[in-house]
């Protein structure tokens, strides 16, 4: 259980890793400042747990 | 182009400030000022190699007087949210003396829980209190293991080895996963170097403390495992007389996984567990802030007790943590007194910790001393 608990946590920050690289790729490509504040806010929570912080 | 930088230096912004802010809660530095009858200060990982290098290799302190007698142990910060249970270990840690037999004080049971708080919950990420030389900070904690240290959880935990179904998030809950395996979760491992550390240091009387919400009916109480019976009862009747109204309760012989429970089953030790009462639990309460864990009023948990919801009593004057801490040394007390009675060949006699009385009158902050001002050899950092 704890071997699968490891695999599992693994595949979530590599989720989380790539809901990352895309959110900020679509905010590069973003032309609508709104969108582009969105894109920012909904960043932070996943960069947090991404970089281990929360 | 610009736009967009100042958009990201915005976002930035909010990401460093909110992640330093974290980050300072989760390293907080808790001081601990050995007291004189502090002997030792080991690790739990010296029991069990399982948690070595994690967050819950727990500072372990060791009263020993050197005359032969009865082994307590006590922890705190079993749920970190329930602060008086950690506040009372810290008097015992900075002040107890003993003078027969031995005392093992643990201040954070669950450490890693020390280092979160609930999600959604609106928690404050530390609390203060006040001292006679100026003021000691703490961190609140929650009731569980630190996702950041023990991820993911199952949709049903099932307990070992009992196989009971429990409820999900209490695989991360220290009071639900006794007596743990070696090769299980944080938690679970958490559990089984303390059952080594109960075994191997042949640990008489185990005394896990804790707060409750007052819409909860385990409350203001002592729960004891069948061989503590007599001895709960004994001390709830003395204090009862003779300080404050204190419950006795069975511990449970088909719910697994509590202290209470699987220590009496699986070791020598007689386990027993404490229960104050905090309305910051509460459900019904209304803001969630520091004063209202240090002072517990809430004008909506009294409402609650109007509408007769609560198993405790509460007024305008809430329970402070003074009451709530006092309750727990008091009980503490007199629980050695009255196992000093009933096993004569096992005693246990400690000197320098405050009664109910004196901490309500004087305050917690009165029994923890100054670490800058203490000669560094003596001072530990939970």
């Amino acid at each position: 259980m704890v071997l699968l608990q490891g695999v599992v946590t693994i595949l979530y920050y590599a989720l989380v890793a790539w809901v990352v690289a895309m959110m900020v790729w679509n905010l590069l490509r973003s032309r609508d400042w709104k969108e582009e504040v969105l894109y920012v806010i909904v960043l932070v929570p996943f960069l947090l747990r991404l970089f281990r912080l929360k | 182009m610009i736009r967009k930088l100042i958009v990201c230096a915005l976002g930035l912004v909010l990401f460093t400030t909110s992640g330093v802010s974290f980050w300072r809660a989760r390293h907080l530095p808790e001081p601990v000022v050995l007291g004189p009858g502090v002997t030792e200060v080991r690790r739990l990982s010296e029991w069990s190699d399982g948690v070595r290098g994690t967050a819950n290799d727990c500072n372990v302190y060791i009263l020993d007087s050197g005359v032969p007698g009865g082994t307590v142990m006590i922890v705190g910060g079993t749920h970190p949210e329930e602060p008086a249970g950690r506040l009372a270990a810290w008097i015992l840690a900075e002040n107890a003396v003993v003078e027969t037999g031995r005392l093992i004080v643990v201040l954070s049971a669950n450490r890693s829980a020390t280092t979160v708080t609930r999600v959604g919950g609106a928690y404050p990420p530390d609390f203060t209190i006040p001292t006679d030389w100026g003021e000691r900070t703490f961190r609140m904690g929650d009731r569980w293991s630190n996702p950041l240290d023990q991820w993911p959880d199952p949709e049903v935990y099932i307990h070992h080895p009992s196989r009971q179904y429990l409820a999900w998030m209490d695989v991360r809950n220290l009071n639900r996963a006794w007596p743990g395996r070696a090769d299980g979760t944080l938690t679970e491992r958490t559990t089984y170097a303390f059952m080594r550390l109960i075994e191997r240091e042949k640990v008489d009387l185990f005394i896990d403390l804790h707060e409750a919400e007052l819409q909860y009916p385990v409350i203001s109480t002592i729960v004891a495992h069948q061989r503590g019976q007599e001895l709960a009862t004994y001390v709830s009747m003395m204090l009862s007389d003779n300080e404050f109204n204190m419950g006795m309760e069975y511990s449970p012989e088909a719910l697994h996984g509590l202290s209470h429970r699987e220590i009496g089953d699986g070791s020598r030790a007689v386990s027993i567990l404490f229960e104050a009462p905090e309305p910051f639990l509460d459900a019904t309460r209304g803001r969630t802030t520091r004063e209202q864990l240090l002072t517990g009023k809430d004008e909506f948990v009294v409402r609650a007790g109007q509408a007769g919801l609560l198993f405790e009593k509460i007024d305008e004057n809430g329970w402070p943590i003074a009451v709530r801490v006092g309750r727990h040394t008091s009980t503490f007390l007199q629980t050695l007194e009255a196992w000093t009675e009933l096993n004569p060949d096992l005693p246990i006699l400690v000197r320098g910790v405050p009664r109910y009385a004196e901490v309500v009158e004087r305050g917690v902050g009165h029994w923890l001393h100054d670490p800058s001002s203490a000669p560094p050899e003596r001072v530990r950092i939970e």
